[in-house]
């Protein structure tokens, strides 16, 4: 206490507390503190988190331990300035007043603490030796007692000895008994078939027979033991062949034999060769009802029995083995993956031949649901099984099976096309009774266009069950994309669109030209259909497509416009073609009217020929097929009121023109009439009268250049337009270009030519009608005549006013 | 330069028979004749000068009857041959006969135009191709490279072969053959092939190409329904001994080998009637000609089955003179048969279309109307070929 009261007087250095008093009361205490610390020999640096002070030893520290108060002085005067000495020195003496009232006031808080102290101390002197006469009374007794007990124990201790003995004795005497009689046991258990109980007995009594077999009775038990285990194990293996007791008994067996000490690798391959055998079972009653009879269940059965049979069987299976041979590790989980990899093959070429046999079949639904159980019922040995794969070939097998379904509709669908044509072929043919009426072109063609859209209606609804929301399947990626955009839309739909225009192109193509093969009227309904297919119902069928399977595969597809385009180019194709057909039809008519006249001794024109009349009459008839007009007596169907707005319009405006013509017949016949005037009389004193007088060849070339230099030149087979009108224009421009080219090549005599004259004065009254442009008609009946003109060595015309009479009466 | 326009001539007359002057291979010329019922026929020979762009012509009087059809010797310029209507009391009967051009015609006599033109001369008859027991001739086709001694002529279904002796004038019938069949046979036209040592001919009649030798005077091949309607006329590749071309009223001119006669080897279809000629360039066989009643003139390039080899590669040299034609030939693509080009200087019917015996890169073409149209392939094109 000395010691710390006085290391901080002197301490109390002038640079130590800058602060003021009541900053630095905190400050001292810590110091003072340290200073006991110091002085309890505790080191310095357990006084952590201080700031590391001036150097301890420095002597010149006022509280450091190793102050030096000679060096101090020393150095103060050596140092410090006078007046900085005296602030020391008073600063100095108020520290030591502060130490020393600080004293006093310690001395005196803690005496009365010191006063109690000894009194304590003084009483607890009496109490202890009052304790210490108990405690020799205590160590007395003790004594006493200790001399009792080791006298007791030693009178014990023999006793005990033995007891402990013939415990062990009995204890070992009953393992021995249960040794003795485990054989017994064992053939009991084995009798009553308890062969759990068995193993768990052998299990037991294994390890100490094993121990003590050099002893001869031990052996001896060990030896009845092992031929009763073996016996067991014998009897487990038979019961384990036999087989028809069921997988789970079948597992406990290949458990107790495990516990019996089997090995396992053989277990595992004689497990699955057995299991293998009942599975080849379900498979061998499969394949029979494939087998070659025909009646075999429908294909929802067969999946069914497949499902419950094979797959069910080979859950247990593999359920089991997991269960029994899960220490096998990766090689045992191969080994089953390989197992049921194989069987699930053969599963699989079962299943697919069942389905190939359906292929055929109509009934999707059927079919769907026997996948959907198919699918479902592989999805647990899938889960269980995931090396095998079954559930993705399983997956694989129904995307096939729905491609190939796919195919099918489409076949199916071209089938239907053809169908319809055949039946339509044979309306077309089929000899029309006299006075009634075959039906009409428009109604077959409504006949086919519904029957072809409800087809594809019905092909659409079978596979949309592929997607139904409830088939297993239905969520694969394959079903919600590809099977969608490429399988559906692409494959059947716009696949039978353009199959469709092929077929229907591939009569434009024909290599019989005559004609003959393909009736006309077929080629016009077909290049209607087509238009119709382009107008509206290529585009309602697309999207009812997308619509149905909500195609969310990124995919391309063929844009509508594109298969427009495509329909409209068959139609025009078709209906070109039907031009050429039908104009080569009359062409050959006039040819042969022509070339086997003969014109030079022919008598003098009384009538019309009747090759003309032909002409005019089936011209008539081309124009009363139109199918192109309105079609009044449509039967109402699906569509057909949407299908027509788009044309219709442009056909009512058509038939408006015409029905405009029929208002004005009265004056269109005078104009036929002023035309016919021009057409011969006027050419009498006209411009055509040159070519009739022998006076100036030069005149006819030139004039006939001059009027060429006016007309445009006529393309005789070019495309045509979808309406009536065009297409008349065109098998006319045909058959009449056709009559030039054959007048110009015979020679003819006066009335050769005046029959010409007859003939196409006759063409053309009756034929100005149905073109667009009656000046065409005009102009190459014109040209007819004036060829004919020129290859006659006589030409004498008719009087106009008698070729106005004869086809009048014609 | 102006020179791939074209030139046109008139004829006061229809004409349908065009011939190039096959024995003359230096001067340009062409032989037309006319179809008139009322006035004296004539043969335009018109001679055309490349260089100048000049027509001349020179016209002979063929007063027996209009022409059907005209060939000229191969042998002897000054001979020629035509078929003609002769009508007798209201009969048509269509007659072949073998001419010689007046000597002072002949090319090498320079005689003034004006002159000729005043003067009109009349051939010599050498001698007629008795036909009467035979029907209507159609037409007369030389030996192609004979001594001009030997013709066939195809006279309603009969086809017959005859030797000219003691310079042409007398004609001997050595030997014929006649189609048998149902129905009025008739053929339309005939070609002489080149090939096979001049032993092939092949006609036409109704839908079907038949080939004949003419040795034994069998039939060798025949293409039924070669077309789906009448076959107006043949032609011979000059270079590839089978191939075979055909046109007709289906507007379709097909390429055939005869060795496979199932098939066309190729078809075009771009004319808009009926095609009454076609004609192979007598050099360079993928340039064919054809004429169609729909007054058009189609010149195509039949690259593909065409003698010469593709992708005529051309050096840069040479190109560097022709600035204009450099960017389609960088692009050095394997030909496509094409149409190099539709001439349509016509306004009716063209019978009958043939290139120039002296010139391969020019052409005559005639229309009903008498309007003859010489023009040549196209530059480009030609020296394509060329280079």
């Amino acid at each position: 206490m000395a010691a710390a009261a006085a290391g901080p007087g002197p301490g109390s250095g002038p640079g130590d507390s800058p602060e003021g008093p009541e900053a630095e009361a905190p400050e001292r205490r810590r110091k003072a503190h340290g200073m006991l610390k110091l002085y309890y020999g505790l080191s310095e640096g357990e006084a952590a988190g201080r700031p590391a002070g001036p150097d301890p030893l420095d002597p010149t520290d006022l509280n450091g331990a190793h102050f030096d108060p000679e060096v101090y002085l020393d150095k103060l005067r050596r140092e410090c300035p006078l007046a900085q000495l005296m602030d020391s020195e008073t600063d100095m003496v108020r520290q030591i007043r502060a130490l020393d009232s600080d004293m006093q006031t310690l001395v005196y808080e803690n005496y009365n603490k010191f006063i109690s102290a000894t009194d304590t101390i003084r009483k607890m002197k009496n109490d202890f030796r009052k304790m210490e006469d108990e405690m020799d009374r205590l160590a007395t007794n003790m004594a006493v007692i200790t001399d009792f007990s080791a006298r007791i124990s030693a009178t014990l201790q023999d006793r005990h000895e033995r007891i402990t003995k013939l415990a062990g004795v009995h204890a070992l005497l009953r393992k021995l008994q249960f040794l003795f009689e485990l054989p017994s046991r064992l053939t009991k258990c084995v009798e009553l078939g308890a062969y759990g109980q068995a193993v768990r007995y052998q299990g037991r009594a294994r390890a100490v027979l094993q121990q003590y077999q050099h002893l001869p009775s031990f052996r001896a038990i060990q030896d009845d033991c092992q031929v009763i285990t073996a016996r067991l194990a014998q009897q487990l293996r038979q019961r384990f062949r036999e087989g028809g007791s069921g997988a789970p008994e079948q597992a406990e067996c290949v458990e107790l034999l495990l516990a019996l000490g089997e090995p396992a690798e053989e277990l595992c391959e004689e497990f699955l060769a057995h299991a293998r055998g009942r599975l080849e079972e379900e498979l061998r009653s499969l394949e029979a009802e494939l087998g070659p009879s025909p009646p075999a269940p429908d294909v929802l059965e067969f999946t069914d029995r497949g499902g419950s049979g094979f797959v069910g069987g080979l859950c247990q299976v593999a359920a089991a083995y997991q269960e029994l041979f899960a220490a096998q590790g990766p090689a045992g989980a191969e080994r089953l993956a390989a197992f049921a990899r194989e069987l699930g093959g053969r599963y699989f070429a079962l299943v697919e031949r069942r389905l190939a046999q359906e292929q055929g079949g109509g009934d999707n639904s059927l079919l769907v649901r026997a996948l959907d159980r198919f699918h479902r019922r592989l999805r647990a040995p899938g889960a269980l099984l995931a090396a095998a794969g079954l559930a993705e070939a399983a997956t694989e097998i129904v995307e096939r099976v729905a491609r190939e379904r796919l195919g099918h509709h489409l076949q199916g669908l071209r089938a239907a096309f053809l169908g319809c044509l055949t039946d339509v072929r044979q309306a077309l043919a089929a000899p029309r009774l006299a006075g009634k009426e075959g039906p009409g072109l428009a109604e077959l063609l409504a006949n086919v266009a519904s029957s072809i859209l409800s087809h594809i209606k019905a092909s659409l609804a079978a596979v949309h069950l592929f997607t139904a929301k409830e088939v297993s399947f239905s969520n694969k990626p394959y079903f919600r994309g590809e099977f969608c955009s490429q399988g559906v839309r692409e494959g059947l739909i716009v696949g039978f669109i353009r199959s469709m225009c092929q077929t229907a192109q591939s009569f434009c193509d024909s290599p019989g030209e005559k004609g003959g093969a393909t009736p006309p009227a077929l080629l016009l309904l077909l290049s209607r259909l087509c238009l119709d297919y382009e107008t509206a119902t290529i585009s309602y069928v697309l999207t009812l497509t997308d619509e149905q399977f909500l195609v969310q595969d990124q995919s391309p597809v063929t844009p509508v416009s594109t298969l427009c385009a495509e329909a409209r180019e068959t139609a025009r194709r078709l209906l070109t073609h039907y031009v050429k057909v039908q104009g080569l039809v009359i062409s050959q008519m006039l040819r042969k009217s022509v070339e086997t006249r003969d014109w030079l001794s022919t008598l003098e024109p009384r009538n019309v020929r009747a090759v003309m009349k032909r002409v005019v009459e089936d011209t008539t008839a081309i124009d009363v097929q139109g199918i192109l007009g309105p079609r009044p007596g449509l039967p109402v169907g699906w569509r057909i009121p949407m299908l027509w707005p788009p044309c219709s319009a442009c056909f009512h405006h058509q038939v408006g023109l015409l029905y405009e013509e029929g208002v004005r017949k009265a004056q269109s016949s005078d104009s036929s009439k002023r035309t016919f005037s021009v057409y011969s009389s006027s050419r009498q004193q006209g411009r055509y009268a040159p070519s009739y007088t022998p006076s100036a060849p030069m005149d006819t070339n030139l004039l006939s250049n001059i009027q060429k230099l006016f007309s445009e030149r006529i393309d005789v087979f070019s495309p045509v337009e979808f309406n009536k009108v065009s297409v008349l224009t065109g098998i006319i421009k045909i058959s009449l270009k056709t009559l030039l080219e054959c007048v110009r090549l015979r020679t003819f005599g006066r009335f050769g030519l005046q029959q010409v004259q007859v003939d196409c004065h006759f063409l053309q009254l009756y034929l100005w009608r149905f073109v667009a442009d009656e000046e065409l008609v005009h102009l190459l009946l014109d040209e007819v005549v004036a060829s004919a003109a020129l290859r006659c060595p006589d030409p004498v015309p008719m009087e106009p006013s008698v070729v106005e009479v004869i086809c009048e009466r014609g | 330069m102006e020179d791939d326009a074209p030139v046109i001539y008139g004829l006061e007359f229809q004409a349908r028979a065009l011939t190039p002057q096959t024995a003359e291979t230096d001067a340009i010329r062409f032989l037309v004749g006319t179809q008139s019922l009322k006035y004296d026929n004539q043969i335009h020979i018109i001679d055309f000068d490349d260089e100048n762009n000049i027509i001349s012509k020179n016209v002979l009087l063929h007063q027996v009857g209009e022409i059907w059809h005209i060939s000229a010797s191969p042998a002897d310029r000054g001979v020629l041959a035509t078929c003609y209507n002769n009508t007798s009391d209201s009969k048509v009967l269509t007659c072949a006969a073998v001419w010689r051009m007046p000597k002072e015609l002949e090319p090498g006599s320079h005689e003034s135009p004006d002159d000729s033109s005043s003067t009109a001369h009349t051939l010599e008859l050498l001698c007629h191709l008795d036909n009467t027991a035979h029907g209507s001739m159609a037409c007369v086709a030389w030996e192609p490279t004979g001594d001009g001694k030997k013709v066939i002529s195809l006279a309603d279904n009969h086809i017959l072969l005859w030797d000219l002796q003691e310079s042409s004038s007398q004609a001997v019938l050595a030997s014929s053959a006649s189609l048998e069949g149902k129905g009025q046979l008739k053929f339309t036209s005939g070609r002489w092939s080149p090939h096979h040592n001049c032993t092939q001919v092949a006609t036409a009649n109704d839908t079907a190409v038949r080939g004949w030798d003419t040795r034994s005077m069998s039939q060798i091949y025949c293409i039924e329904n070669a077309h789906g309607q009448l076959v107006r006329d043949l032609d011979f590749n000059p270079n590839k001994q089978y191939y075979l071309a055909s046109c007709g009223d289906d507007c379709k001119v097909k390429f055939w080998d005869t060795r496979n006669v199932t098939e066309p080897v190729k078809t075009l279809e771009e004319h808009s009637h009926w095609v009454w000629s076609v004609r192979y360039n007598h050099s360079h066989d993928q340039l064919v000609l054809t004429g169609s009643s729909d007054s058009r003139v189609i010149l195509s390039n039949m690259v593909s089955i065409s003698s010469e080899p593709f992708g005529h590669l051309v050096d840069d040299d040479d190109l560097s003179d022709q600035e204009e034609r450099r960017p389609e030939e960088k692009s050095q693509e394997p030909p496509q048969d094409s149409v190099i080009a539709t001439y349509e200087e016509h306004e009716d019917s063209v019978y009958a279309v043939d290139w120039s015996s002296a010139d391969p890169w020019l052409f005559a073409s005639l229309s009903y109307d008498g309007r003859l149209v010489i023009n040549r392939v196209p530059r480009a094109l030609k020296y394509h070929i060329l280079l």
